[in-house]
């Protein structure tokens, strides 16, 4: 089964129960050993690759050297023919057969190699993708049991501090009261400052005797004898 | 980086905050530590943040399976993964009976995206709340 499906499985299950671990210890100590093998088979293999690659390479060089040997004796033995000489060109030639032997070989080493180098390199691959998928779904389990552990450890808290969490709705409302009474108090603090400055330019209007006027007993009186 | 390190800086933004908030830290004892956070007016809704080996945690809890309308579920479910990826940096998740909100970040993250993850993940959670009620009791 999947670790994505154990996980599912255990959860639905109730292991969601505090403490209660989603994977058993051991298996998650099999993945980490599994891990641990499959980084120490990469190590291996691309130690190996490096070793089949130096020797690919090595082969390629003797071959090359083969070839242009084989192709200065055709020249020497094609030489011995324009002289006449044919006991010597059958010499020639002679060696130059050894030479397409020992070319052969050098050709079949060298594609060994290259063989061995690819499927090397498939390897590799292959043992990265399974490590990466090894350490996603440790990560999973991890993850999981983290969370549950936290989880436990949040509902523990709040039976202990004997306050529970609100209802969604309750603790949404209470916000947005706080909120609003914290706009208005940012509202009225304004409102004062906007007041302030203007209220007391009408203050040093009236010292100054202009605008509107207070009324007193003196000003009626000073109105009456007027009419 | 662990609790108390996110706990000290966030406790000590005051005016440096690039957020706009206020936060008050509190740590939870516990196998894997915890860390509540409560936004400064919100404290209805805290933020926990727990750390593992290779990511940090940040959860809001939403509501339980109590108060959703049960002839209602589907279409919430329905409503929460088509608002799971236009919601910046949250997700929507259950932990047992209790429907979350959640952003997980690389263990390797700044002091600073974790703050913001925290606020952008508060404000999402008030959003989500805002507007889901009509599926809810």
């Amino acid at each position: 089964m999947s670790i994505f499906k154990k996980i599912i499985t255990a959860v639905r299950g109730g292991a969601s129960e505090a403490g209660e671990a989603i994977i058993d210890a051991n298996s998650t100590r099999i993945f980490e050993q599994e891990i641990r093998d499959s980084e120490k088979h990469i190590t291996i293999a691309k130690r190996d690759l490096t070793e089949v690659v130096a020797k690919q390479m090595q082969a390629a060089r003797e071959l090359a050297q083969t070839q242009a040997s084989i192709k200065e004796h055709e020249g020497y033995a094609m030489q011995a023919l324009n002289q006449g000489n044919e006991a010597l060109a059958i010499e020639v030639a002679e060696k130059i057969s050894e030479l397409e032997i020992t070319a052969a070989d050098q050709q079949q080493s060298n594609e060994s190699f290259l063989k061995s180098s690819d499927r090397l390199k498939e390897l590799i691959k292959k043992s990265e993708r399974q490590l990466t998928e090894y350490k996603r779904q440790l990560t999973m389990v991890k993850t999981t049991e983290s969370v549950q552990k936290a989880t436990s450890a949040i509902t523990d808290n709040f039976s202990a501090s004997n306050s529970k969490l609100l209802n969604a709705k309750d603790s949404l409302d209470r916000i947005k009261k706080k909120q609003a009474m914290f706009d208005d108090k940012l509202k009225a603090a304004e409102q004062l400052e906007s007041e302030t400055p203007d209220s007391s330019l009408q203050s040093k209007l009236q010292e100054a005797g202009i605008g509107a006027q207070k009324t007193n007993a003196q000003s009626v009186l000073d109105r009456l004898k007027n009419k | 980086m662990n609790i108390h390190t996110i706990a000290t800086h966030l406790n000590k933004l005051e005016e440096g905050t690039g957020t706009g908030l206020d936060f008050d830290c509190t740590p939870i004892d516990g196998e894997i530590d915890v860390l509540q956070v409560e936004i400064i007016g919100r404290e209805e809704i805290p933020i926990f943040v727990s750390i593992s080996d290779n990511q940090i945690l940040c959860i809001a809890y939403l509501w339980g399976e109590d108060e959703v309308k049960s002839d209602l579920k589907l279409d919430m479910m329905e409503s929460m993964l088509e608002m799971n990826i236009p919601m910046p940096l949250s997700s929507f998740a259950k932990v047992a009976d209790k429907y979350v909100v959640f952003g997980a970040l690389s263990i390797n993250s700044s002091l600073a995206d974790i703050e913001l993850e925290i606020a952008t993940l508060s404000d999402n959670s008030l959003e989500v709340i805002n507007e889901m009620d009509n599926y809810l009791n």
